[in-house]
């Protein structure tokens, strides 16, 4: 029980993973929730990662893990941008709302 | 070892918490300190994992730089919290059952993963990128020897993304509004005298 191994790592980033879509799913009003949710399915992603890296004694898991979080970042700041401007044009950041493109 | 467990269970329940509470709590700005909390958490985790730097890095880049872009966001779109809240046991039934068909089929990967043989690297066993022994060398120095001889040219791929997307959301949200006064330098060196200067001759008497 107290004996930490791999498996419980990746336990706990399967948890998160299913809680950032959760929150995909669930809040359907909010954007910025949604980029939160989207956040932390990267974080489980990289939990796995760098599990998995320590485990085999591999350092390309983490190396990896890096790259996986600069895009988030550069995730982040596109999608905020978009939804700064978007808020800016429309008044409201609702996904209901957000159906131009539908046709 | 036991001590080790203890920190692993503290920092995986508090992850997992804080991540239920970013999607349930009820206004944004709480979601954003409670992923704040998350990451500090998974931070701990990596920690007990080994891999330091990225701990660091993850404290840095995601509660220095990211959360906060999140909060001034937040802040800055003043979203009524009440409205957003609507429609959420709406969408309950569909998204929990796709939840809990991810998860299950998650932990069933794990669980047969871990009844079948031991885990070996992708090369037969051998790690393609082996890490050093334990103690050997710091787990940074061993990231930085990796990252900057074999993973150059991804890293500055990684650069490359980073300069787009600074670019991308300057462009994004620059935005020339009407009606606003604001000097124009070019303008005002560009004026010449003899444009706008006008020399009279006033008849005495007659006003201009």
């Amino acid at each position: 029980m107290l004996q930490i191994g791999l498996e419980h790592y990746l336990i706990v980033a399967a948890i998160l993973f299913t809680l950032g879509l959760l929150g995909i799913f669930l809040n359907r009003k909010n954007v910025i929730v949604i980029l939160m949710s989207v956040e932390l399915m990267l974080l489980a992603v990289n939990i796995n990662l760098v599990a998995f890296s320590t485990h085999m004694q591999d350092l390309t898991g983490q190396i990896f893990a890096i790259f996986v979080l600069t895009v988030a970042a550069a995730e982040a700041a596109i999608g905020l941008a978009i939804l700064v401007v978007y808020h800016r044009n429309r008044g409201s950041i609702e996904v209901e709302d957000i159906n131009l493109m539908k046709g | 070892m036991i001590v080790q467990g203890l920190i692993f269970y503290l920092f995986a329940t508090v992850a997992v918490a804080s991540a239920v509470m970013v999607i349930a709590a009820r206004h944004p700005v709480h979601s954003v300190l409670f992923l704040i909390l998350a990451f500090f958490n998974a931070g701990g985790l990596f920690v007990l994992m080994g891999a330091e730097f990225l701990a660091m890095i993850l404290v840095v880049v995601y509660v220095g730089a990211v959360a906060v872009l999140f909060l001034f966001v937040v802040m800055m779109l003043d979203v009524d919290a009440v409205r957003l809240r609507e429609g959420f046991l709406h969408y309950l039934p569909i998204g929990g059952m796709v939840g809990l068909v991810l998860f299950a089929e998650l932990a069933v990967i794990v669980g047969g993963y871990f009844s079948g043989e031991a885990v070996t690297g992708v090369h037969g066993g051998a790690p393609a990128m082996p890490g050093p022994a334990v103690g050997a060398i710091a787990n940074t120095e061993a990231l930085g020897r990796v990252l900057y001889t074999d993973y150059v040219y991804l890293f500055q791929a990684a650069g490359l993304v980073l300069l787009v997307a600074m670019i991308g959301s300057i462009v994004l949200t620059l935005r020339q509004r009407e009606g606003v006064k604001h000097q124009n330098v070019s303008r005002q060196v560009a004026r010449q005298p003899e444009d706008v200067v006008e020399v009279v001759k006033v008849q005495t008497g007659s006003g201009v």
